[in-house]
């Protein structure tokens, strides 16, 4: 009963290692063992803002991954956001850009009007070798982003050979064709010398990966942007990261009413 | 004549405002419409139009004919008109407006402006009455007399004018555009209907424009197809590259990308009479080779992309970011065009081992936020923004900005900024500064959001 299961199984790992599956690592081990050495180069990516202040997080780390999909590669990177964001959480700044990693001089950016635009310009560079990643940023539950939108990006991506990720704020995740799809949460920075705020950190949700493993496996890690490593760090177990007074609790108790935690925030 | 006169002369007569722009608006259609004569075509103020025909008459079997065939183009669009063809074009105003409508020979102006009365100046109203009284009823009397004389009584606008409907001196007219660098056209003896079969006409008219391109070592950089209409209405497409091309189907792409993007679809109506395509603007373009190692071929083709989404989303959609040497934030990058030729920018790279200190996305203009500070030059403990307030958790600074004073009076009215950068609780990280220095420059200084890290 096992011998057909293992033949099938030898069968289907041989038609998916035909598929040239090339990954770009993250820098954090934990993270790559997890995704079995990275995500996928010639796919397509989401990464979901949790709440609408975390906007600039998940675009953040979206430029981020594209940073690490670019490394070495004299390639530009294309930027097809939606006008209305602008209004919402600002316009790009370049020197913002260089201060995460990014060449200025090297990004294209698309400023459209509406979702429907953002995919026809992320799907147009998408589909050209030439661009080292293409990040769409939308807004909101939009419409013109559906199972087909998705797929035609997905297979943009795979035929380039280089990834597409998709920013999303005011969306909730739904089903898609995309090889990973994250949750992004800002998260506190490691503080410097006099509490001065450090390099971007953030909370990220593995929501799902292709073909990747299921189970009960960690799924939550607290991760920080390194610049000058061009890489992702691990900090999940980092006591430092944890930012603000520690509520202290009493045994097998729930915080009541005159809890430190609430205290403390009124403080400041 | 007043207009109640006009009614007892005429009972129904239909009466509307004088509408100057309205008349204008109209003027400007029929120049686009004459342009299929010649690419020189202007106004003539007071509902004309002036048409320079050198080196086009040919085309149509001569000046004579010439005329005929644009007043018959005018009946069909339903206006009667006046023209005249002569050597300058004060002549052929004078004629058109004052004689008779005649095609003068060559060098042969005087003799049919010398009988036009002296109302063809159209000089001021003291001036004709003057020549008048002085018994000077036509521009011949007035071209008998001396010059000088007369130079010194009427002034030189208007012997200037006078020399110039004699044909005596020449002017050249202004037209309404340039002239494009290099220009084809195709015209039909039926009105072209098929739109299906428009590239078909278009390939051989761009093929043959980057042929004559070629041969002056040439490349386009903003085209423009014109597709002028049995009823007058002319279409106009316009697309640009950012490089100088030659390439044929390139340019059609774009064409193809700019047409699906019109608000209004290209339509024929009853047909296209001429379809034109004109380079406005040409740079000189060297033949690259192309290495073994196809490194300039890749580079051709992001520009190519750019030019693709430009033309498909409009060019001031396709951005590139410009470093400036400032320190002011504000004006430190800037957006320019894609399209547009670039010069190589080169941007600050960060310091090893600092933390991110300029924002991801920058607000402009920066919004307000209500802040509560522990001190009047510290940072905010917390602050309000849309309504949610952040706790701050960690915070540095400020680093003084102050406004560039050299620059203008905009300058001059800003106010010193001490920005921090800001980390509340939830791990959010801000941009945000305080307007003016605390008690020197204002007494109650605001607070402004600039920025969000990531």
């Amino acid at each position: 009963m096992t011998q057909p299961l293992a033949s099938l199984r030898k069968s289907l790992a041989c038609a998916y290692s035909a598929v040239p599956s090339e990954t770009i690592a993250l820098g954090a081990p934990a993270l790559d063992g997890r995704l079995g050495g990275g995500i996928l180069r010639a796919a397509l990516h989401e990464a979901y803002a949790e709440t609408a202040a975390d906007a600039p997080a998940a675009t953040g780390f979206a430029l981020a991954l594209a940073r690490r999909a670019l490394a070495g590669a004299e390639k530009p990177l294309l930027w097809a956001r939606q006008e209305a964001l602008s209004a919402e959480s600002g316009a790009p700044y370049p020197p913002g850009l260089a201060d995460i990693g990014l060449d200025p001089a090297a990004v294209a950016f698309i400023r459209v009007r509406d979702a429907k635009e953002a995919l026809q310009a992320g799907a147009e560079a998408g589909r050209c070798a030439t661009v080292g990643a293409t990040l769409i940023e939308l807004f909101g539950e939009a419409r013109a982003y559906d199972l087909t939108a998705s797929r035609r990006l997905a297979l943009a991506a795979a035929a380039a050979g280089a990834p597409i990720f998709v920013s999303r704020v005011g969306a909730s995740p739904a089903p898609s064709a995309a090889a990973s799809r994250w949750l992004v949460r800002a998260a506190p920075s490691r503080a410097l010398a006099a509490n001065a705020p450090g390099s971007a950190a953030f909370t990220v949700f593995l929501l799902r990966q292709r073909g990747g493993a299921a189970g009960q496996e960690q799924h939550e890690w607290r991760v920080e942007w390194n610049r000058d490593r061009g890489a992702f760090e691990d900090r999940t177990f980092d006591a430092s990261s944890l930012s603000g007074p520690v509520a202290s609790l009493p045994v097998g108790g729930t915080p009541g009413e005159g809890a430190p935690q609430r205290a403390g925030r009124k403080f400041g | 004549m007043t207009l109640a006169d006009a009614r007892a002369r005429a009972p129904h007569l239909s009466v509307a405002q004088a509408d100057p722009d309205a008349d204008e608006r109209l003027m400007m259609r029929l120049a686009a419409f004459c342009e299929q004569f010649t690419p020189l075509v202007a106004l003539d103020p007071l509902c004309g139009l002036m048409l320079d025909a050198t080196g086009c008459a040919h085309l149509f079997g001569g000046e004579a004919m010439m005329r005929t065939c644009i007043l018959q183009a005018m009946a069909r669009l339903s206006f009667t008109g006046r023209a005249a063809v002569a050597g300058t074009p004060d002549a052929a105003r004078a004629l058109a407006r004052f004689g008779q409508e005649v095609v003068t020979p060559p060098g042969e102006d005087e003799i049919f402006t010398r009988p036009l009365a002296i109302a063809a100046l159209e000089a001021p109203k003291e001036t004709s009455v003057a020549l008048t009284r002085a018994g000077l009823t036509t521009l011949g009397d007035l071209a008998d007399r001396s010059s000088a004389a007369l130079t010194a009584r009427f002034g030189a606008e208007t012997m200037r004018r006078l020399t110039r409907i004699l044909g005596r001196e020449d002017a050249r007219i202004t037209p309404l555009r340039p002239l494009p660098e290099c220009m084809v056209e195709r015209r039909f003896a039926e009105p072209f209907l098929d739109l299906s079969a428009i590239e078909n006409v278009l390939r051989p008219l761009i093929a043959e424009a980057m042929g004559i391109l070629e041969r002056r070592g040439e490349g386009g950089r903003v085209f423009e197809a014109r597709f002028f209409r049995t009823d007058g209405a002319v279409a106009v497409l316009n697309f640009e590259t950012g490089a100088p091309s030659r390439n044929v189907e390139a340019l059609l792409r774009l064409f193809r990308l700019k047409a699906d993007s019109l608000a209004d679809p290209l339509d024929p109506g009853f047909g296209f009479d001429v379809i034109r395509f004109c380079v406005l603007n040409a740079e000189t373009l060297t033949q690259s080779q192309i290495g073994f190692e196809r490194q300039d071929a890749q580079e051709g083709d992001v520009a190519d992309l750019v030019d693709r989404l430009s033309a498909r989303f409009g060019r001031e959609r396709v951005l590139r970011f410009a470093a400036h040497e400032t320190h002011d934030p504000v004006r430190a990058a800037s957006y320019v065009y894609a399209a547009s030729p670039s010069k190589p920018n080169s941007w600050e790279k960060p310091e090893p081992g600092e933390p991110p200190l300029r924002p991801l996305f920058l607000f402009d203009p920066p919004q307000p936020i209500d802040t509560m500070a522990e001190t009047p030059d510290g940072p905010p403990m917390h602050f309000k923004w849309r309504r949610v307030r952040h706790m701050i958790a960690r915070a540095e600074g400020p680093e003084r900005i102050a406004p560039e004073w050299w620059r203008n009076a905009v300058g001059r009215d800003r106010r010193t900024r001490d920005y921090y950068r800001l980390e509340d609780r939830e791990g959010h990280r801000f941009w945000v500064f305080r307007e003016g220095l605390y008690e020197s420059e204002t007494a109650a200084p605001r607070w402004f959001l600039h920025g969000l890290f990531a």
